[in-house]
């Protein structure tokens, strides 16, 4: 099935269960908030429709879907219990929440992202849970570098991921104990209902792994210096106030933050140059940042001391 | 008093008249309600009657966030020029 017939497709099937769903639904507010290889999302006043990508295990997703649904304090809760089918394509259904606001840095709810990440890492976990998708991620990051050719800011990145240990370029199993980990954080996951608090997002690299890759991208961010330290100290002390597990109470989150944080900064820089080398242009300035941390990983072997920013 | 950041007993120090509460762990130090304002008007007369100026220490209720020894030079926020640009990237997956 063509992109160009899941779109209305999908936007029929929001607008049938927008209609299931309130009498006097205002028809406004109806288009595509995504159209990527990696899934389709439309929306339809107050729901939304998900296509997941082509490649999407139906089982793994129903067990994704179940999960999300069990921690309504978590996840935006679905509409319906499993993914339905159209035309061969997984679809699940979601009421609208408003994201977070792009204008707006200083409104961004740190706290809540912290929290957030708290309440899933000690969420129990399932025993029919698949793996959480972070290192998958990060190695078809690079996968795509590899595939654009030679660019000269691809070898510090190349080089930074293989100096990663296998378990974070998806090639050993995850360090134990594993957590219920979202798998793709970043501030795009988070959106509320009317009047309603933050709730996570996006449950398709949902499951079981090392909690400490959930909290690795905005520790990339802010070793890269994208994220100003006290924001980044805000997330951390929610995280710790609400009682998650990636790092003991006293632990230096460091210790267990800096090989998934390498690795993210890795997959940012892998699929901001391939992003470059594909639209012909030049590296920008924060582009170079998550280039030159790469560059800066090659001297600095994993696991040793880090430096206080004081 | 214990550091509402690390636990350790703070230590009061009197600066000018001026009570200063620091960390004895974590170094950080906390400011009561309107000893900030007294801070900065003695830096006036100071850098009225006596020169050259001290630059007054900045004031840092928390210390800095440890970062990793691969992080951006001097730690830190280098892009606040690019805020708006900056926060773009993070609602996004990369």
């Amino acid at each position: 099935m063509t992109v160009t017939a899941l779109l209305p497709e999908l936007t029929a099937r929001a607008e049938d269960i927008a209609h299931t769903r309130t009498p006097t639904c205002p028809c406004g507010a109806t288009g595509a908030l995504a159209d990527r290889p990696d899934g389709t999302v439309v929306r339809h006043a107050d729901t939304v429709a998900k296509a997941h990508a082509p490649d999407t295990d139906a089982g793994e997703l129903a067990r994704r879907l179940t999960v999300s649904a069990g921690l309504p304090d978590v996840f935006l809760p679905p509409l319906g219990p499993a993914p339905a089918d159209l035309h061969g394509r997984l679809v699940t259904f979601w009421p609208y929440g408003s994201p977070v606001d792009p204008d707006d840095p200083d409104a961004a709810p740190w706290e809540a992202v912290g929290t957030l990440l708290a309440l899933l890492h000690r969420a129990r976990l399932p025993e029919a849970v698949p793996k959480m998708r972070g290192p998958l991620k990060a190695a078809r990051a690079v996968a795509g570098l590899r595939a654009v050719g030679d660019h000269p800011a691809a070898a510090p990145v190349l080089r930074a991921w293989a100096a990663l240990p296998a378990w974070a370029r998806a090639e050993a199993p995850m360090p134990r104990p594993a957590a219920l980990c979202h798998g793709d954080l970043h501030l795009g996951q988070l959106v509320r209902l009317p009047e309603g608090p933050w709730r996570l997002i996006d449950i398709d690299d949902l499951g079981a792994g090392t909690p400490a890759w959930d909290l690795a991208r905005p520790a990339a961010w802010f070793a890269c210096g994208l994220l100003p330290g006290e924001e980044w100290t805000r997330l951390l002390d929610a995280y710790r106030a609400a009682g998650g597990t990636a790092f003991g109470p006293g632990d230096d989150p460091w210790t267990v933050l800096d090989v998934p944080a390498r690795a993210l900064t890795v997959q940012t820089a892998a699929r901001t140059v391939t992003k470059a080398v594909t639209e012909g242009r030049d590296l920008d300035e924060l582009d170079r940042a998550v280039v030159d941390a790469c560059r800066r990983m090659a001297a600095i072997p994993g696991q040793l001391t880090h430096k206080s920013t004081k | 008093m214990q550091c509402p950041k690390c636990r350790a007993p703070m230590h009061t120090y009197n600066r000018n008249g001026i009570q200063i509460e620091q960390c004895s762990g974590c170094r950080g130090i906390f400011l009561d309600y309107g000893e900030l304002e007294s801070l900065t008007r003695l830096e006036a007369q100071w850098s009225q009657s006596a020169p050259p100026p001290v630059p007054p220490a900045a004031p840092q209720a928390y210390p800095a966030a440890p970062q990793p020894a691969w992080g951006a030079p001097h730690g830190g926020h280098h892009y606040g020029h690019h805020r708006n640009k900056g926060f773009g990237r993070m609602l996004f997956s990369s």
